[in-house]
């Protein structure tokens, strides 16, 4: 870690104001842990802690708002996210440990950067923190990297499970700087690497996620968050699958799927979810969706075994949501 | 010398642990002398080269910054090799740290900067520029392969395999053959506790050496060895090990480059390694086996051949005992093994919970598992069909192996006759259910060790040796013998462990300590009550029934007191009061414990080993192969247990670890660079607590009055034997499909 100066602003324009080669900090997971890598090295580090984003509301259009400063277990526990979001407080429990969890927040969530063994080294060449010097994760020890959405610059998978559950539920998120307050669909927020791959996210310099707002949903018990790691709990995923059903006696009306640990970003192909609608659920319905999911993966040196095993656990998901059995995040025998 | 067991054999809570949950326990990290530096380590990025150039300015420009150590201005150390060589007796050229330019492997220390604070050390070390000339290396284990050999001089503990029979002609007329090839990946020790030194410099200009060790005494002779200094400067200091594992074993680089700095800036300084740092030096290897087994149909072993191969690096040649274990514990008219090593340019492997059996047994008893269904035979009952009640390699006999009676008990414990033998019978839900047993065999050994027990003014007693309580009881078991051999309360007792000034200890490893020191601490006790006792009988003074009681040899020791066992009328004295009576302030002895303390020569004709059965319960979801360890039992055949409960912590510790040499941990080398990629606790998985289900442990009785002086065999390793592969099994009978290859991990 490098020496770097220290603002707690309280109110948001003073945040952007200050930033110039700095960074955010909120629960300080990812980055403080980063920092101590020497990945991280801003001059100035500006804590969101004081800011007025730590609320979850409902907003009048009968969405809801998670402030960026919401912990992430806090974000599980509320009320209204276990009632109307299920799949949420399922994805968010599917990661971390609950002291992480009591830190992390939402906002971080969102922002925190990938765990290639490469980026996390800065003894090794990586595109994404050094840009132009290579990419390791090639051809090196890659199990762990993703199979879609990847480029010649960079296979690095995002490793968040909340967010793909986010992605799966169609979220927006708000941003504030300089230039004002816009909002943007959650599946448009993260990039794929192409020949940027040091830009994880479309957030312009000094801009703030403020909130991250939850259209108004519902799929009964037709939800799951399948997360298959290498250990059974505290691990990233390998795979991880989150699913909402909307269900009107045994046909699926709308699916909403987003896979995590093997994409660049949060996966969605809007065509595989089109396949399941007005459809009954079949496990060749499922089979074909599974194929549409993951069309495309290119697999390197190590992580074949995530496309082996992807289809298997997205089958298996649509068919835990279809039947409305969600997957337990406290018993590790998968239903 | 016969023992009632009145603490012996109690589950005694640790008598540390008080100290330790309350952080009054200090570790290595922890002491803070007046005026302190701080170290931090600057690793080499390449595998093989020369450092060209160091360009110091920008990290010297960090405030708080004092000294930048390198092999360039380092100060003078021991001139010849030898004297590098520490007390594992590793054969080869042994590592220097900032000996020269020349980089051996990644990872490899090449700079220490030294700061006022932690904080200017870390951000100086990082801008540290160092440009190398690389070299050519190679780190890939299977190009490894193509240079295997025997090294020259074997390590010290090497056992060469021993053939018998004629093993190639039985396998090619034996009915029934297995083959197998073999592997289990590196492994990282990563006890909770990180590998660090602090050197407080003394006002006489003395070392004070607090390290992260499992052999104080080890450390200080390596020191005053490869440093050059006299051995009244340097005392070594472990009181409290926050888990080692065997990374201890070696005087790591962090505690010579902390007492070189000392000796150069003559000032208290500390270097402690990160997580990431931790990936920077001992491993366990990783070893390649095949294993190939004849036997005839009706489950009769007829041959075995077992041929292995572990890495170490290109510098030292580091062994392990791999081969042998099948061949010791099975009856076989013809059996024959080999092993080699493969170099690499890494830092060299080393030992590791259960060195060589833990890789060696498990991987055996995977082989045996398949034998077994080969021969339509229960895995259990073709174990005890072909079970051999000696040193089957040796030709020895045993000085006991109640291995017999683990398998049956551990048997009912599990409830395995109600086991189906086909694999994939037994099913909940999507989960299939499989059972899976192996046995477990690891040596029981003794080492000579001596101990100190001195009585006080205030009555209490204390016992003193360098051993070290690497968390695994010792404090408490020792303890516990003290009071028994003195008859004692366990809160009247002080015991001193980890420094290099008390009484010669071996090292901490090979589950030798609770035998040995053990039983150095029950002669001295003894020992001491003689003394008391003799030296009550020339004071004239003292009451007539204790003149006559001590003639008559009427009193003994109670409680803490002296009793007259003789006449109507009891009479006892407090310990206070005896020792005063002596005329002394106190009163001590030390006493060392050696394998013929009985008059017996048994360590030389029978061989000792500590044996296991461990039977596993698993679940694997039947279309995604996720494994679940849903039942662990293991029996275990130790001797006598000191303290059945800081016993069965260890064993449950080390099921633990075995389970993550089963499913989880495996180190990745990026062969390309000579590095660990996975180095954090992020990606080198270790089982969490959702991957380990209730352990049953249960001991065996085994009276042994051969295998040490108190008839003790250790238990620190045992349990990493026979679990992974027992775990393995387990999956083969829910599947019904063998892996060859540790860790299995999800998509294998
Ligand atoms: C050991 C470990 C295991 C983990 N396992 C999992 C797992 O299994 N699944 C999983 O999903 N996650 C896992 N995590 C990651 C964890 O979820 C993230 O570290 C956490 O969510 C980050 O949140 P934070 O508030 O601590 O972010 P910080 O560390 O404070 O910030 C992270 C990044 O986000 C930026 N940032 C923060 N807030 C904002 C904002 N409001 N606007 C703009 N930028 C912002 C910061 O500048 C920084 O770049 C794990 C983390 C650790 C350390
Ligand atoms: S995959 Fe991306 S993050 Fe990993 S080394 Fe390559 S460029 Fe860096």
């Amino acid at each position: 870690m490098r020496q770097f100066s220290y603002s707690r602003p309280t109110a948001l324009s003073d945040a952007w104001d200050d930033f110039e080669h700095a960074r955010y900090l909120a629960g300080g997971t990812n980055l403080v842990d980063l920092m101590k890598s020497d990945v991280e090295r801003p001059n100035h580090v500006i804590d969101l802690n004081s800011l007025p984003l730590n609320k979850v509301e409902e907003l009048p259009d009968g969405r809801l708002r998670l402030g960026a400063l919401v912990t992430n277990a806090d974000t599980a526990a509320h009320p209204l996210v276990t009632e109307r979001y299920p799949l949420l407080a399922s994805a968010i429990l599917a990661g971390a440990s609950p002291q992480i969890r009591n830190r992390a927040t939402n906002g971080g969530n969102l922002n925190q950067r990938t765990r290639c063994h490469y980026f996390y080294d800065p003894d090794m060449a990586c595109n994404k923190r050094s840009p132009g010097t290579g990419c390791s994760a090639k051809g090196g020890r890659n199990r762990i990297m993703a199979i879609l959405g990847t480029s010649e610059a960079c296979i690095a998978t995002f490793p968040s499970d909340m967010c793909v559950a986010l992605a799966a539920l169609n979220a927006t998120v708000t941003l504030a700087g300089s230039q004002g307050e816009r909002s943007v669909a959650f599946r448009d927020y993260h990039r794929l690497p192409g020949d940027q791959p040091w830009q994880d996210n479309i957030l312009l310099p000094g801009e703030i996620v403020t909130s991250i707002d939850l259209p108004a949903l519902s799929f009964g018990p037709h939800y799951t968050y399948l997360k298959i790691r290498d250990r059974l709990s505290f691990a990233f995923a390998i795979v991880s699958v989150a699913v909402g059903l909307q269900m009107e006696s045994d046909v699926i009306q709308k699916a909403h799927i987003a896979l995590g640990g093997v994409g660049t970003k949060p996966w969605c192909v809007p065509e595989a979810e089109a396949l399941l609608e007005g459809k009954t659920p079949s496990l060749s319905l499922f089979r074909d969706t599974a194929e549409c999911l993951l069309r495309g993966a290119v697999t390197d040196r190590d992580n074949a075994a995530k496309l082996r095993l992807a289809p298997r656990v997205i089958m298996r998901a649509l068919s835990q949501a279809a039947d409305g059995t969600p997957q337990s995040q406290t018993y590790k025998s998968i239903s | 010398m016969t023992v009632i067991s009145t603490t012996i054999g109690q589950s005694v809570s640790r008598i540390d642990g008080f100290a330790k949950v309350t952080g009054q326990a200090r570790y290595a990290a922890e002491p803070h002398p007046s005026g302190m530096l701080y170290g931090v380590i600057v690793n080499s990025p390449i595998a093989r080269g020369r450092i060209e150039t160091i360009r110091e300015e920008a990290a010297r420009a960090v405030p708080g910054v004092v000294e930048i150590m390198t092999h360039l201005n380092r100060p003078h150390t021991a001139l010849f090799e030898k004297s590098y060589v520490d007390g594992l007796g590793v054969p080869g050229s042994p590592y220097r740290p900032l000996h020269d330019g020349e980089i051996r492997f990644n990872g490899q220390p090449v700079a220490v900067v030294f700061a006022e604070t932690f904080e200017a050390a870390r951000e100086a070390a990082m801008l540290m520029e160092v440009d190398y000339e690389r070299w050519p290396h190679n780190a890939d284990f299977e190009v490894a392969l193509h240079q295997k050999y025997m090294p020259e001089k074997p390590r010290s503990n090497y056992v060469p395999p021993k053939s018998r029979g004629k093993a190639a002609e039985a396998y090619a007329l034996s009915p029934i053959k297995v083959e197998g090839h073999y592997h289990l990946a590196p492994e990282h020790h990563n006890p909770m506790e990180m590998h660090a030194t602090t050197v407080i410099v003394e006002d006489d200009g003395k070392f004070t050496v607090w390290d992260k060790t499992q052999g104080p005494q080890a450390v200080q002779a390596y020191l005053t060895s490869a440093l050059s200094l006299s051995k009244d400067q340097v005392r070594v200091r472990n009181p409290y090990v926050g888990g080692a594992f065997g990374s201890g074993l070696r005087a790591q680089h962090n505690v010579f480059l902390a007492a070189l700095a000392a000796k150069m800036l003559k000032r208290s300084v500390r270097v402690s390694l990160t997580r990431q740092q931790m990936f920077t030096h001992v491993f366990r290897p990783e070893a390649i086996m095949d294993i190939a087994l004849g036997a005839t149909p009706d489950g009769t072993l007829q041959s075995m051949i077992v041929e292995g191969v572990t890495d170490t690096s290109r510098f030292e040649h580091n062994m392990e005992n791999l081969v042998v274990w099948g061949l010791i514990n099975y009856k076989c008219p013809n059996a024959t093994a080999d092993y080699k090593v493969v170099p690499r340019d890494t830092y060299t492997s080393s030992d590791m919970r259960a060195p060589g059996a833990a890789t060696g047994v498990n991987l055996f008893e995977m082989a045996i598992d398949e034998m077994a269904y080969a021969c339509s035979m229960d895995p259990l009952t073709f174990r005890l069909h072909n079970y051999s009640d000696i040193d089957a390699m040796h030709d020895m006999p045993l000085t006991s192996k109640a291995l017999r009676e683990a398998m049956l008990q551990g048997a009912e414990r599990f409830g395995w006759q109600n086991r189906p033998m086909t694999p994939g019978k037994m099913r909940d839900g999507k989960e299939l259910i499989g059972w899976g047993m192996a046995t477990g065999i690891w040596d029981a050994m003794f080492s000579p060790t001596s101990a100190r027990a001195r009585l006080t003014a205030d009555g209490r007693l204390h016992i003193a040796t360098a051993a070290s309580d690497i968390g695994t009881g010792t404090y408490t078991i020792l303890a516990q013998t003290a009071s028994e051999a003195f008859n004692i309360p366990l809160d009247q007792i002080d015991i001193e462990l980890g420094d290099s000034t008390l009484p010669q200890c071996p090292t901490e490893g090979g589950s030798w300590t609770a035998a040995s020191a053990g039983a150095a601490v029950w002669l001295a006790c003894q020992s001491l009550r003689e003394k008391l006792f003799k030296t009550l009988g020339k004071n004239s003074n003292i009451s007539a029934w204790l003149t006559e009681g001590l003639r008559h040899n009427t009193v003994v020791l109670q409680d803490g007191f002296l009793k007259n066992t003789d006449g109507d009328e009891a009479f006892e004295m407090s310990l206070r009061d005896a020792l005063s009576l002596t005329g002394q302030t106190e009163l001590e002895v030390e006493e060392t414990a050696k394998p013929g303390l009985r008059g017996t020569i048994s360590q030389m004709r029978k061989a000792r080993f500590t044996h296991s059965a461990v039977f596993c319960e698993v679940r694997v979801d039947e279309e995604l192969g996720i494994v679940r360890v849903t039942r662990l039992v293991n029996a275990v055949a130790a001797g006598r247990i000191m303290n059945p409960k800081t016993a069965a912590s260890q064993v449950r510790g080390a099921m633990v670890m075995a389970t993550g040499m089963a499913l989880h941990e495996e180190s990745l080398m990026d062969e390309r660079v000579g590095r660990f990629m996975n180095h954090n606790f992020s990606e080198y998985h270790i089982p969490a607590h959702a991957d380990i289900p209730d352990m049953d442990v249960l001991f065996v009785n085994e009276e042994d009055t051969e295998v040490s002086p108190l008839g003790i065999k250790g238990v620190g390793e045992i349990g990493m034997c026979g679990t992974a592969a027992a775990i393995a099994n387990a999956i083969f009978h829910a599947t019904g499909r063998r892996h060859y290859n540790l860790p299995i991990v999800p998509g294998d």
